[in-house]
């Protein structure tokens, strides 16, 4: 079986967006690391912002990395097609 | 402490008085009132559970639900960015929703909400238009009149622009 590359996932603990992606990719078998930056504090979290702000400038939740591909929000067709699903 | 159901009860009211609509997808709007309510007990305000606040309560000023770019964004995508608030062709559509973009300016994430007399408007330097509504006199200063008065519930066409002498 081919190996599929790990996406990773910038998110809110709060948020029904990536609540619904980290859904979403459980469906489909997807193992994935993810990081609430919302339960961050302090130097932490301002690293990962910092970091976040470099591919996703509004700091838009959730945030995917699959790869080469930075997909910003939920969008299903574009989380699929980076996988191969 | 109040729970969920009497903070959605509070907001239900305001909303209902003001015209606007929840989402109606059950499971999603559970999802976001807890959401919020997790962020009114850790922060003290109940910021949008899909923005990352600072927890300074200044600073995130604009991002408390309802948030200041609700109106304009259910006005332009037919839902507020989290999807609490959403208008009557949101739910009538039978495609999947788009993603709502940000319309926070990213600088707010940085340096927080600016302070009163750095805005625009209510004593800050350059001024917003202020519109009045003709029925009620009600007054506000913003980018656009709003949808329906939430005083009169006059429609947007009975507000005219306020000339300030």
């Amino acid at each position: 079986m081919k190996k599929r590359i790990k996406p990773k996932l910038y998110t809110l603990s709060t948020c029904v967006h990536c609540r619904a992606t980290k859904r979403f990719l459980k469906e489909n078998g997807i193992e994935y690391d993810y990081v609430d930056v919302d339960k961050l504090n302090g130097k932490e979290k301002e690293d990962i912002l910092s970091e976040m702000m470099k591919i996703s400038p509004d700091l838009r939740f959730p945030t995917i990395i699959i790869g080469d591909n930075v997909i910003i929000g939920f969008h299903e067709d574009k989380i699929r097609e980076a996988l191969g699903l | 402490m109040i729970t969920v159901e009497e903070m959605f009860s509070g907001m239900k009211k305001i909303a209902d008085e003001e015209g606007y609509k929840f989402n109606p997808n059950k499971d999603e709007l559970d999802d976001i009132l807890q959401g919020l309510w997790d962020n009114e007990h850790r922060y003290g305000y109940p910021s949008c559970p899909c923005r990352i606040a600072s927890g300074v309560l200044a600073d995130d000023m604009d991002i408390i639900c309802p948030c200041n770019y609700r109106d304009a964004d259910i006005a332009e995508y037919g839902s507020c960015l989290c999807t609490l608030y959403v208008n009557d062709e949101w739910i009538a559509a039978r495609k999947p929703h788009g993603v709502v973009p940000e319309r926070r300016p990213q600088e707010y994430y940085v340096k927080g909400y600016p302070g009163i007399k750095e805005q625009k408007g209510a004593g800050g330097g350059e001024m917003v238009e202020v519109y009045r509504c003709q029925v009620c006199g009600y007054l506000c200063a913003r980018e656009e009149a709003p949808d329906l008065c939430p005083i009169c519930r006059a429609k947007k066409e009975r507000f005219e622009k306020f000339e300030m002498k």
